[in-house]
């Protein structure tokens, strides 16, 4: 029975890191001879199936995301833990309210943004209907790595500040803020993957349009809905594999960093 | 005097952003339930929850949902029967088996899991689970047990990482206390540890179901989409999820309500989810 169960773990184990190494190997695989020179062309054409366009609106709409997500997202951390008091009824409205927003679906996210921002509000498919939809998506993940962040922060750092005659405010940017950095940064790091792996939210609000917008109120299309869209029109399997391709590299490269940060936090943390 | 204006203005600032995320939420519930409830009335609610016949562009139009009900929840119990077990095993492994060395690798390896896009995932199981499928059981490859597979692998990081979190927490002693009483390794783990982490396993689980049935893109390209009760785990199949998404584009009218109305179906099974996740994560917590 024993040597049943230990062989039972070590198989799911190899299933699940098999699986894993399989996708990756596969995409990359199929889609690295398809990073054709044409795929870069600055403008989208049915000829050259360019994903330029999409890689630029992916990086307006993380820039924008991030503009408008990581400074409410901070700043309702440092409420939560730096202001409120233990047992307020606040605080705990709103701990609800976060993690309600984070588990719920991003098509309801999609179809809210459509019905309150394109519709509602006028704003047509375009990138500010895409990064305001998004940005309250990220909202939760933000706030909960500053929160852990703040509270890793030892009390003393404060304590001390506030001994030395400093405010409040200047405690907490000028104390408390560079300390819990890397913890933010690795909440905010995390959103950019979530924004960059975006469909379902994007699809009828950000729009599906093939050119780079032109300004806030114009449509475009992320990576990830290019491929989405390449996928269903099933005509350009070898364009999808190379977005695939794109998309995974940003993921690798998102979670080396945020791997590297969190080891660097856990380090500091042991030195206390 | 300046300086407590500042303070104070900063505190301002704060709590109005705390502030959003409560508007974000309501906001939501407004849009949706407004777009979506008056429909549902006016249809009858039996009839649109219990309709069988999605036909909107027939004369009269019919609107009953029933099989994307019963679609979403097909797929979903598909991906906990694959992806639970596998999920639950790899946990314990990661916590209980594996050594130091090995981990430091693969723990990055179910951030990494979590962090691939769902379009990806589904790409990828639009070129090799589907025809694999396709192969097995002949048909177009796209059916329940395809998007099973798929949302049981999609699910695996979430299983994973909560379920491996609550079996470390388990108190060492538990595991010594059972090695002092003659149990092996195996069996302390097994009938000890793993029963004591039970309440985040099964939260782990609940926001798992959440996941699967929220998922969208990925589905779209391995279901089938077809609007019929589901015939059978080899014939396509539609959630209500993908219904929104391939419709939505052209609906108008009384068509795009049903399918507002199809999101606030959607909706309210969600808040049931996170419902009972918060309160079994709280009773875990307490």
């Amino acid at each position: 029975m024993s040597k049943f169960l230990r062989y039972a773990v070590k198989f799911a184990a190899f299933i699940t890191f098999g699986m894993l190494f399989f996708i990756i190997a596969y995409i990359l695989v199929r889609g690295i001879p398809n990073l054709r020179p044409e795929l870069f062309q600055l403008e989208y054409t049915t000829e050259n199936v360019s994903l330029f366009p999409a890689m630029v609106t992916t990086l307006m709409l993380v820039f924008l995301t991030l503009l408008v997500a990581t400074p409410i997202g901070i700043f309702t951390g440092f409420y939560l833990v730096e202001y409120a008091k233990k047992g307020n009824r606040l605080v705990e409205v709103i701990r609800i309210a976060t993690e309600t927003l984070s588990g719920i679906p991003s098509i309801v996210y999609g179809l809210f943004g459509m019905l309150f921002f394109v519709i509602y509000l006028n704003f047509q498919y375009s990138l500010l209907a895409g990064t305001l939809t998004v940005g309250i998506m990220v909202l939760p993940l933000i706030i909960r790595a500053t929160e852990e962040a703040l509270l890793a922060v030892d009390n003393s750092l404060r304590e001390g500040s506030y001994a030395l005659g400093a405010g409040k405010l200047y405690t907490i940017f000028k104390i408390v803020l560079p300390a819990a950095m890397p913890g933010i940064l690795s909440g905010v790091i995390l959103s950019i993957g979530r924004i960059v792996g975006e469909t379902a939210a994007l699809m009828f609000t950000l729009g599906t349009a093939t050119k780079i917008p032109e300004g806030l109120f114009s449509s475009g299309r992320t990576l990830a809905l290019h491929m989405y869209v390449l996928s269903t029109e099933g005509m350009h399997v070898n364009e999808s594999y190379a977005t695939g391709v794109i998309l995974l590299a940003v993921v690798l490269i998102i979670n080396y960093i945020s791997t590297k940060l969190s080891n660097k936090l856990a380090k500091g943390n042991g030195n206390d | 005097m300046k300086n407590k204006f500042i303070e104070n203005f900063a505190k301002g600032v704060f709590l109005t952003s705390a502030i959003m995320s409560i508007i974000a939420i309501l906001l939501m519930c407004v849009f949706i339930f407004a777009g979506g409830i008056p429909f549902i009335k006016e249809y009858g609610f039996k009839n649109f929850l219990l309709g069988t016949e999605w036909k909107p562009s027939d004369y009269p139009p019919s609107f009953g949902i029933l099989p994307m009900i019963l679609g979403s929840v097909y797929v979903t119990l598909g991906a906990i029967i694959i992806g639970v077990p596998i999920g639950l095993l790899t946990a314990i492994y990661l916590a209980k088996f594996s050594d130091k060395k090995i981990y430091r690798f693969l723990k990055p390896g179910i951030n990494l899991m979590a962090g691939i896009p769902s379009i990806v995932y589904g790409f990828f199981a639009l070129v090799v689970i589907v025809p694999f499928i396709r192969d097995m059981f002949g048909g177009t490859g796209m059916n329940i047990i395809t998007a099973s597979l798929l949302l049981g692998i999609m699910i695996l990081p979430t299983v994973i990482s909560m379920s491996e979190a609550a079996i470390r927490a388990v108190p060492n002693s538990y595991y010594e206390g059972s090695i002092a009483l003659g149990a092996t390794h195996e069996k302390a783990i097994f009938s000890v540890v793993v029963p004591a982490a039970k309440s985040g396993i099964i939260s782990s689980i609940i926001l798992a179901i959440g996941r699967a049935i929220g998922e969208t893109m990925a589905v779209i390209l391995v279901a089938g989409n077809q609007a019929r009760m589901p015939a059978g785990l080899t014939k396509g199949v539609r959630t209500l999820t993908t219904n929104i998404v391939i419709e939505m584009a052209y609906a108008a009218e009384q068509h795009r309500e049903a399918l507002i109305a199809t999101a606030a179906v959607l909706f309210i099974f969600i808040l049931i989810i996170n419902g009972v996740f918060l309160v079994v994560k709280r009773r875990a917590n307490n």
